[in-house]
């Protein structure tokens, strides 16, 4: 362990020290060779004018390469990989996409992905606005949202177990040490194997990704809350609206844009949703999801690098739209300037 | 943004209970993992964690002495101790002798077994047994009973899954891992948020673009292009494909396109004036980067390394296809997955080990909380 920490230490050295030195390094190259002091006026010009040319692209030089290596190549590169067979040597057109719509557990796993994105971004949206409006008004609001925010900060495999365990069964009659079942219990009613509960498992599955997640969108909303011109409040409330048509009428229609980016980004990450189906149930009772599924195709039996290919692509394509719209907004947004 | 309507005492009170009752229902289940990992592991099973500042009853079973120990005593033959032996003692509620009924009788009072023996077992453990013929046979007669422990709490497992479950060993692979992949990408994206901010180059918009698009770029589209892309420079140079280093660059692409963004939105906002003034003193673009840019940038930086940290530390799904599963290099959440199937039932080990992997980023999102919000609230406003 002692040789490990050593060595990390030193590849941080190295890996940090390599970089500064690439950057430093590549400027001084570029001074030394076009110099744009000490040389005649005319010189000077036409070097610094070589240097301008030169200089940016030794600084994203690196970020480019690196890019096109980890993202846009495998990009290209699955899509090839989805019209080959498993081991990527044969062309096999389609094959892979009507085996898919063929396939059982990817049609579940569409339906279940379905579900996923109908129910998480919706919850986590609202549970956020609500949230954020009732710590507004309140003196320990701000610990009450860092309270509500923190499961943010923790991992999907390790609320899996935080909430593998408020789900855990005991039989009937048993002391429960699950606190559903045990409240269940409490009330008379019978405990249950939540996580094998045929399609509400998923539900119960959702509810971990909606406690990590509401903490986000209250954040988000919550500045966007903060900036509302006051006096709009002010009048609706002149002209005699209640509270519930202050949040509707005035409050929501003002952030609508900023609830748009929130249930975006919820969204893109309900299609990765990975660890959580895995750790919990990995699939089974018919809680598959395509994430999951891809990444049991990469290794069952050896691996099917085209079927795969294939879910991954299926992911991809829901996330396009999303990407279009952020990189026309993007667009306008530069075009601004 | 206050609202002064509705300000009855009434709805007020409605508003706090209301909030309580989210900061409860989002508080809670952390707690229960938190308070189980500090309890003993046979009251876990034995009552909820809920219950575990009252003691917890359960169902034992034990062994009186063998015949060998027995005394005559008015013509009858005696049997008598402590059922706890040296051990600690426990509150006896009940006591039996049959599986079926480990409970028939309440402690303290006089059980009849039949043919004239008799079984006193009382609270405190202590117990007399008589018969009027001699007791035979090498093992004692068994007993059961309901006892209630006080309640327990040790650090015992988080020796054990520290020390002999390999969490120890995971949590030093999940820094080694974190770190250089928090790190590296911090220095590319931040030389190249600067060029995309202020140079001007041909393809510059263009590129502005694609990274906005890979943004969005699921994962899953990755994997596979570089498992096989490793597996092919693993045997070509004749090394292994799951490395460290493999890894650490890995994460830095997948994080470089949210770094790039969130540092350029940040940079190109720098007042242009300060820019404009160092150029005119004869400073190089690489000057004003190092003295200029990256000292103001340092709240957006913090920013960027706290997310990637969290983000590189909570993931599974790269560390499980770019790392290798054996002690060496097998990372917390990969560690902590595979107990979940390996030790099921063992909340002790479970609840400690989760415990152990969520414990730092507690720590750096309690510390850093301020940086952390102002990087969600720049990195999503235009919609990561």
């Amino acid at each position: 362990m002692a040789a490990q920490i050593f060595s990390a230490i030193f590849v941080i050295i190295i890996g940090v020290g390599g970089c500064v030195a690439y950057f430093w390094g590549a400027n001084k190259a570029l001074d030394t060779i076009f110099p744009a002091r000490g040389v005649s006026g005319k010189a000077a010009i036409n070097n610094l004018r070589r240097q301008g040319v030169i200089r940016p692209w030794l600084f994203v030089g690196p970020a480019m390469i690196i890019l096109t290596i980890y993202l846009i190549y495998p990009v290209v590169e699955t899509l090839r990989l989805s019209f080959l067979d498993r081991g990527g040597a044969h062309f096999v057109g389609l094959a892979n996409y009507q085996w898919a719509f063929g396939d059982r557990e990817f049609r579940n796993s569409i339906l279940n992905n379905i579900m996923w994105l109908a129910v998480v971004p919706a919850a986590c949206t609202f549970l956020g606005l609500i949230i954020a409006v009732l710590t507004d008004k309140i003196w320990w609001g701000t610990i009450a949202k860092s309270l509500i925010f923190l499961p943010l900060a923790i991992s999907f495999v390790g609320a899996s177990v935080i909430w593998k365990f408020i789900y855990e069964y005991r039989g009937e009659g048993q002391t429960q040490i699950g606190l559903l079942n045990a409240i269940i219990q409490y009330f008379g009613g019978q405990p249950q194997v939540w996580i094998s509960l045929p399609f509400w498992n998923n539900f119960f599955l959702m509810v971990i990704l909606i406690w990590i997640q509401t903490g986000f969108a209250m954040v988000i909303l919550s500045s966007a809350l903060r900036g509302i011109p006051e006096e709009t409040l002010e009048a609706a409330v002149i002209d005699g609206a209640n509270p519930f048509q202050i949040f509707w009428k005035v409050m929501v229609p003002q952030i609508w844009g900023t609830i748009a980016v929130v249930w975006t980004t919820i969204t893109i990450l309900v299609l990765k949703v990975f660890d959580i189906v895995l750790t919990m149930t990995n699939g089974q009772w018919n809680s598959q999801v395509l994430a999951n599924l891809m990444f049991d195709w990469m290794f069952r039996g050896g691996g099917d690098f085209g079927r795969g290919a294939t879910i991954a692509i299926i992911i991809m394509i829901a996330v396009i739209p999303i990407m279009v719209w952020n990189i026309r907004q993007a667009n306008k947004e530069t075009e601004g300037h | 943004m206050t609202v002064s309507t509705g300000k009855s005492f009434v709805s007020r009170f409605g508003v706090h209970i209301a909030v309580f009752i989210f900061v409860a229902i989002w508080t809670i289940p952390t707690l229960g993992i938190l308070v189980s990992s500090l309890r003993d592991k046979d009251q876990i099973i034995a009552s909820g964690w809920w219950n575990s500042f009252t003691s917890s009853s359960q169902t034992e079973a034990g062994r009186l002495p063998p015949a060998s120990a027995q005394v005559e005593k008015d013509g009858k033959f005696v049997l008598q101790g402590n059922i706890f032996g040296d051990g600690p003692a426990r509150n006896i509620s009940a006591f039996g002798v049959k599986s079926a009924a480990p409970t028939q009788y309440p402690a303290g009072t006089t059980a009849d077994l039949g043919d004239g023996v008799t079984l006193q077992l009382n609270a405190d453990g202590s117990f007399v047994m008589t018969s009027p013929k001699a007791f035979e046979g090498e093992r004692g007669q068994r007993v059961y009973y309901a006892s209630s422990a006080p309640p327990k709490f040790t650090t015992d497992n988080y020796d054990t899954v520290l020390f002999s479950e390999g969490i120890g060993r995971s949590f030093m692979n999940s820094l080694t891992v974190t770190i250089p992949a928090t790190v590296i990408p911090i220095l590319i994206a931040a030389f190249a948020a600067y060029a995309l901010a202020w140079m001007r180059f041909p393809g510059r918009a263009l590129l502005i673009a694609v990274i906005i698009g890979l943004l969005v770029v699921p994962l899953q589209m990755s994997l596979i292009p570089l498992l096989k892309l490793y597996n092919g420079v693993g045997s070509f140079f004749g090394v292994p494909s799951k490395t460290y280093l493999g890894i650490w660059l890995a994460h830095t692409g997948f994080g470089l396109p949210f770094a790039i963004y969130l540092l350029r939105s940040y940079i190109a906002g720098l007042p242009r004036e300060i820019m404009e003034s160092a150029r005119i003193d004869g400073a190089s673009d690489f000057e004003i980067f190092v003295k200029i840019v990256l000292p103001l940038s340092f709240p957006v930086l913090a920013s960027f390394a706290i997310f990637q940290f969290l983000w590189v530390w909570n993931d599974l799904l790269v560390a499980m296809v770019f790392l290798g599963t054996e002690g060496d290099q097998i990372v917390l959440t990969a560690k902590l997955n595979a107990l979940l199937g390996s030790r099921g039932g063992d909340w002790e080990i479970l609840t400690t080990s989760a415990f152990v992997t969520i414990i730092v980023p507690l720590i750096v999102f309690f510390s850093l909380q301020r940086y952390f919000v102002r990087g969600l609230l720049a990195g999503s406003v235009k919609g990561g």
